[in-house]
């Protein structure tokens, strides 16, 4: 069992770093989730562990083995695209079985015509293609062997990619955002269908992917990076409950985390637009106050906010207002029975437990916070 | 749509005039050849007379062999070094890659006269005149060939040639295994090009082979014409016929697979 560990890796385009010193490990088995917004420099991160790119400095170790300076076919790793990159003049059969005849047959047995004259050759091309027919079988291609790429589905393209990849059983998988060109409802589907595999496989996984649902929903471990740095790297339950960074917090979640300004006093009383927010913290001077829509919700004393207008979701209700005093949006996800007496245009007060609440400093890490005996006043 | 093809079909007719005046031609006695009054279709057949006297009086067959060894002998080598050098001037980052890229660029320039004297001085120092060597050494680098196959590689998506090196090729497989299948257009294009150039190439024959050895079909004909036709045109284009033959069936085979060539590479997947 292999995992993936990198150190201290920076990487510069010209005068504008990408990454800035980034370390992650990936334990042996474990399905690592990569996820921020585009441009923040997860897909240059894995192209440097596949060994596609170079890194400026820092360290890559796979399993026990430095592969810092190794070539990417050395580094025991298999990846998908986000392109799928498969062979456009390989059947599909020829597509999965390429990494296992790179590999087991040399170069002679793998010439045209003089490969097949060679002792061996035949053997070992039948144990390649019975391997073939083994791994392409539980993603539902053994109908789909004989054809072209051009002539498959995005999601079956997809599989083929995936098929590829496994069929290697290799230290780690990379999987740069193999979802993104499926439709909605596929994606569900595929994201189920790539867990099994990882399962199944128990290898390490790192996979990048911009949607933070895909993260939570797929992986036993979210890294959340952001302008080049890894800014979070939890399980997804304390990622979304449990974010260190503002930025965390406003990236996962949807809807996105309410935000609002507030302040604590000398005694650490936390208060939002002057009404104490019934809760009390270490740090001084401005904060933010972030509430999960989930975490609000109508009650008699809270924040004092106007309701703009009510969003039915089928299995739920999203109350769209405007905190009062300062007019920051809010969101608050209700039942959908809560809609009754709810009406826009109306004044009303979300209260929240002060458990719920996350504060973070004026540098957007997260401060420590404690109920305070009030809740906010009326 | 019908004057569309009222169009082609016009446009076509006088492409194809001169073809079919000398297929006409080959067939003809002489005499009717000569008359004022303009026929395509003979009054009578000469057609086993002209061709017979090809067959006879000149090595027909063997001018054929060697414009096939010489064109195939370009082609080969043609490809042999042009498509690794269009993948590297387009896919790796090495030291000079501009100035490697900005010499084929000049090199497209130079017309293939200016190099004939300094190349005979050459072939004729080495012992190499009057040699299939001689016929195909001077084309195997072809400058628009590798800004053909550059240009057209460059096209290819880079995580392909990433996804063969994880896969476990090296630069030379990715070269003959990945990219040359998928730029069967630009090599079926560039082959046709090539074969139909040299096929046709009667300068650089004329300076370097003397006598039938080695002498390919453009120099065949003309051959046949200073030595036996003299104004024996029915046979001289019964001559050109033949010529021109193999050229025109390796045409239309290479057409399917330049048509079949785009429709299944599947590049827009």
């Amino acid at each position: 069992m292999a995992g993936i560990t990198i150190s201290g890796v920076v990487r510069q385009f010209g005068a504008t770093p990408v990454l800035q010193g980034v370390s992650l490990t990936v334990e042996p088995g474990e399905f690592m989730a990569l996820v921020g917004p585009s441009g923040c420099g997860k897909t240059t991160l894995m192209r440097i562990i596949a060994g596609i790119e170079t890194a400026d400095a820092g360290e890559i170790v796979i399993g026990n083995r430095t592969v810092t300076r190794l070539r990417p076919a050395e580094r025991d790793i298999a990846m998908v695209f986000q392109s799928y990159a498969l062979y456009p003049h390989l059947t599909v059969r020829e597509n999965i079985a390429v990494p296992l005849a790179m590999r087991r047959l040399s170069t002679p047995e793998r010439m045209p015509l003089l490969g097949r004259l060679l002792p061996g050759t035949r053997a070992k091309r039948a144990a390649i293609g019975e391997e073939v027919v083994r791994a392409a079988a539980p993603l539902g291609l053994a109908a789909l062997l004989d054809r072209r790429p051009g002539q498959l589905s995005g999601g079956q393209r997809q599989r083929v990619a995936l098929a590829r990849a496994i069929i290697r059983r290799p230290a780690a998988f990379l999987m740069d955002e193999p979802l993104s060109n499926l439709d909605a409802a596929l994606r569900v589907q595929t994201r189920r269908e790539i867990v099994d595999i990882h399962r199944a496989a128990g290898v390490a996984t790192l996979y990048v992917t911009h949607d933070q649902a895909e993260a939570l929903t797929m992986a036993d471990k979210v890294a959340v990076m952001m302008g080049g740095e890894l800014l979070q790297v939890a399980s997804p339950e304390a990622i979304y409950a449990d974010p260190a960074d503002l930025r965390v917090a406003g990236f996962i979640g949807s809807p996105r985390i309410n935000t609002l300004a507030a302040e604590a006093d000398a005694a650490g009383r936390v208060t939002v637009a002057g009404l104490p927010a019934g809760l009390r913290t270490e740090a001084r001077g401005t904060l933010t106050l972030a509430l999960r829509p989930e975490a609000l919700r109508p009650a008699p004393a809270g924040l004092p906010a106007v309701l703009e207008h009510l969003e039915f979701l089928g299995d739920g209700l999203l109350l769209h207002a405007r905190h009062a005093p300062d007019g920051a949006p809010l969101i608050a996800r209700l039942e959908p029975e809560a809609r009754e007496g709810l009406q826009p245009g109306a004044a009303l007060r979300l209260g929240f437990a002060p458990g719920r609440a996350l504060l973070f400093g004026a540098d957007g890490r997260r401060v420590a916070t404690r109920a305070d005996a009030a809740l906010v006043a009326a | 749509m019908r004057a569309r093809i009222a169009v082609l079909a016009l446009l076509g007719a006088l492409v194809l005039m001169p073809y079919l005046w000398m297929v006409a031609a080959s067939v003809k006695p002489v005499s009717e050849i000569f008359r004022a009054s303009l026929s395509i279709w003979p009054e009578q057949f000469a057609a086993a007379e002209n061709y017979g006297k090809v067959l006879t009086r000149v090595p027909v067959l063997h001018y054929i062999w060697n414009g096939i060894v010489v064109c195939g002998g370009i082609l080969l080598f043609q490809l042999l070094f042009a498509v690794p050098a269009g993948y590297a001037l387009a896919k790796l980052r090495f030291p000079g890659r501009g100035i490697a890229f900005g010499a084929v660029m000049l090199g497209l320039l130079v017309p293939p006269h200016v190099p004939a004297l300094p190349l005979y001085v050459a072939a004729s120092g080495l012992g190499l005149l009057d040699s299939y060597t001689a016929l195909i050494a001077p084309f195997t680098i072809s400058a628009f060939a590798i800004f053909l196959f550059r240009q057209f590689f460059s096209a290819l998506p880079d995580d392909l040639l990433h996804a063969a090196r994880l896969d476990g090729m090296g630069e030379w497989s990715i070269v003959w295994r990945v990219v040359l299948p998928n730029a069967w257009p630009a090599a079926t294009a560039f082959a046709i090009f090539s074969v139909v150039s040299h096929w046709n190439d009667l300068f650089w024959p004329l300076i370097v082979v003397q006598g039938h050895e080695h002498a390919t079909p453009a120099l065949g004909v003309l051959y046949f014409r200073s030595e036996e036709a003299g104004d024996d045109f029915g046979a001289m284009m019964a001559a050109a016929v033949l010529m021109t033959l193999p050229l025109v069936l390796a045409f239309l085979l290479a057409q399917r697979r330049f048509v079949e060539g785009i429709a299944t590479t599947g590049l827009k997947g």
